[in-house]
């Protein structure tokens, strides 16, 4: 696989602001990457110089091979890209706004509208349209040129959930079906876990981590590599305290319903020996990774 | 760059605040046609024949302005309904790195948007000069002569320059405020001194350089410095191109002394030599133009684009 983005030290500054801070961010072709930070972060200005459209300060950049600073047309015929809430020309039709200097792409307008679930909305004015039509009618835009990668700036922001689900479907198949090099920014840590494969936190314009998500998940174990939630039925009194004493079981702590036990080892026999000796119902009991969320939040606290 | 300017020429005529603007000044400038057309029938013992398409434009007959008045006072305004948005109205919409995210050159939006703009403003000018030239046959029952039609040619080319002065500056008040409001009260606030108050400004200029004008000399002196201070209006510049370009008659701009005028024949000038009185005023235009478009495209091209 080769790096469809490589950037080195890349840096912008804003007069006395540092925007993005000696980036050095790889995505690899056909994955799907979760860019994660709190607004402000320099996630936006990140994918501006990525896409040519605001020059570094400091650094080299390179995306499909090419400069965007000095080759920005190369790769904006590359690389597609979804603003975090795009703009339309609302008194033309949605079929007029994928302008495009391309008699081809013009031609690609029909099936890019069907691809996105816009099928019969091509000839309606966009000012008709709701925000989650506009974010598929974005996507649309995006796949016209046929690019190799997408960049989406939250591309779920505002929309219900269920067409969020939708949207997130669409961006899988387009990686799966088409092999599509997807750039997620999002704030929707349970979405960028679903659907990507690699992840990274920037912070105040440095990038603090990136990786698989598997990997940085063990990473903040640090050593306690099983998670198990714990759920019975009857009288619990006492059984934290028995729990606690089985060997390998370091760290429990109370949820609503149940306990959330971080272990050593794999201790599930043990615990179905402990309920089963008490005579307690058993309703769960199930290894949890840790989520995107907990990653997230040890790195964020740490930066 | 030729969807940009397709696009950008469609959404000019029908635009509503455009066509506002077309209605009032087709409507107006036929008015003012019909009734110079008209006083020109019923004098046409004083008038001369040669130049009478030249009237229809200048003269104004029974009504307040004439034609090439109020092109001159009311095509700024086409200028900035034209630009006053093009680049904050972008913003604006959000459309701006959606746009410009798409595989074309920076330069091609605002080059296309001006474009688009200048077409619009020649196709405005020369409907309404085709226009008076039908409604002159009509009523005179002759055709323009060679002379008028070049004179008139000339006229237009002037014309859109003057509006492409006006165009560029509010496409640069546009980049400059980003604001809507802001780049089009910008526009409308150099128009109006420009246009109403650079006389009393020039006047109040000339007043302290010369202030005794008791002389024909010093009232010469104190012109001339009125006039060097109103070239810097567009407005100026343009009235005065006209008053030349399309009243063969005149040969000075403002006043001259008795002694200027002596062994003048009162002949009409032939073209070349009215073109070659107004050179500087058509070059200044010119110049103005490119300077406000050129400052507007370095602005664009070293914008720094966000989402």
């Amino acid at each position: 696989m080769s790096a469809v983005v490589e950037t080195n030290n890349l840096t912008k500054r804003y007069r006395e602001k540092l925007a993005v801070n000696a980036l050095n961010l790889t995505i690899e072709e056909g994955e799907v990457f979760g860019f994660l930070g709190p607004n402000g972060a320099g996630k936006t200005t990140t994918i501006l110089m990525l896409l040519g459209l605001t020059e570094p300060t400091s650094g080299q950049v390179s995306v499909c091979g090419f400069n965007p600073t000095h080759e920005s047309l190369e790769v904006k015929r590359r690389v597609g890209y979804l603003p975090e809430s795009p703009g339309f020309y609302d008194d033309i039709s949605a079929r007029e706004n994928l302008l495009i200097p391309e008699d081809e792409a013009r031609r690609r307008t029909a099936q890019v509208l069907d691809q996105v679930g816009l099928p019969d909305d091509g000839r309606r004015l966009v000012k008709e349209f709701s925000r989650g039509m506009k974010q598929r009618l974005g996507i649309a835009e995006v796949l016209v040129k046929k690019p190799t990668a997408i960049i989406l700036d939250e591309p779920t922001l505002g929309i219900d959930p269920d067409g969020a689900i939708r949207i997130l479907e669409l961006i899988k198949d387009l990686n799966r079906d088409h092999g599509l090099t997807v750039m997620l920014s999002s704030h929707q840590l349970q979405q960028v876990q679903d659907i990507c494969s690699r992840v990274g936190i920037i912070v105040k314009g440095k990038l603090i981590v990136q990786g698989e998500m598997d990997t940085l998940g063990k990473a903040i174990l640090k050593g306690r590599q099983w998670n198990f939630l714990l759920e019975v039925g009857g009288n619990t009194d006492g059984l934290e305290r028995e729990l606690q004493g089985i060997q390998g079981v370091d760290e429990i702590e109370k949820r609503s319903h149940g306990w959330f036990l971080r272990c050593t080892q794999d201790v599930r026999g043990e615990v179905v020996s402990v309920v089963a000796r008490r005579q307690l119902q058993l309703l769960q009991l199930r290894s949890e990774d840790p989520t995107l969320e907990e990653i997230y939040l040890k790195y964020f606290r740490e930066a | 760059m030729s969807v940009v300017f397709w696009k950008e020429l469609a959404d000019h005529f029908s635009s509503r605040r455009f066509m506002i603007l077309l209605i009032i000044i087709v409507s107006s400038g036929l008015w003012a046609t019909y009734a110079t057309g008209q006083a020109i029938r019923q004098n046409t013992d004083t008038v001369p024949s040669q130049y009478a398409f030249l009237l229809l434009l200048t003269s104004s007959g029974e009504t307040l302005f004439s034609l090439a008045t109020f092109l001159g006072f009311f095509g700024p305004l086409v200028g900035i309904t034209l630009g006053f948005d093009s680049i904050s109205g972008e913003y604006a919409r959000g459309t701006l790195s959606r746009v410009l995210s798409q595989p074309i050159y920076r330069d091609s939006l605002i080059n296309g948007k001006f474009l688009a703009g200048l077409t619009t403003v020649a196709v405005l000018w020369g409907s309404i000069l085709l226009l008076v030239i039908g409604l002159g046959i009509t009523l005179l029952g002759f055709p323009p002569n060679g002379e008028e039609l070049w004179r008139m040619l000339i006229f237009t080319t002037v014309g859109i320059f003057y509006v492409g002065f006006w165009l560029a500056l509010a496409t640069l008040f546009s980049l400059l405020f980003q604001k809507t409001v802001t780049a089009a009260l910008a526009s409308m606030a150099v128009w109006l001194f420009l246009t109403l108050f650079v006389s009393v400004f020039s006047a109040a200029v000339a007043g302290m350089i010369v202030p005794d004008a008791s002389t024909p000399d010093a009232i010469a002196r104190r012109s001339d410095v009125e006039n060097v201070i109103d070239r810097i209006s567009p407005s100026t510049l343009f009235s005065e191109s006209v008053g030349i370009l399309l009243n063969p008659a005149a040969r000075v701009f403002g006043m001259a002394l008795q002694s200027q005028a002596e062994g003048i024949l009162p002949t009409p000038l032939a073209l070349d030599q009215s073109l070659i009185l107004i050179w500087p005023h058509i070059t200044t235009m010119f110049a103005l133009v490119a300077a406000c478009f050129g400052i507007s495209y370095i602005i664009f091209m070293r914008a720094e684009i966000r989402a």
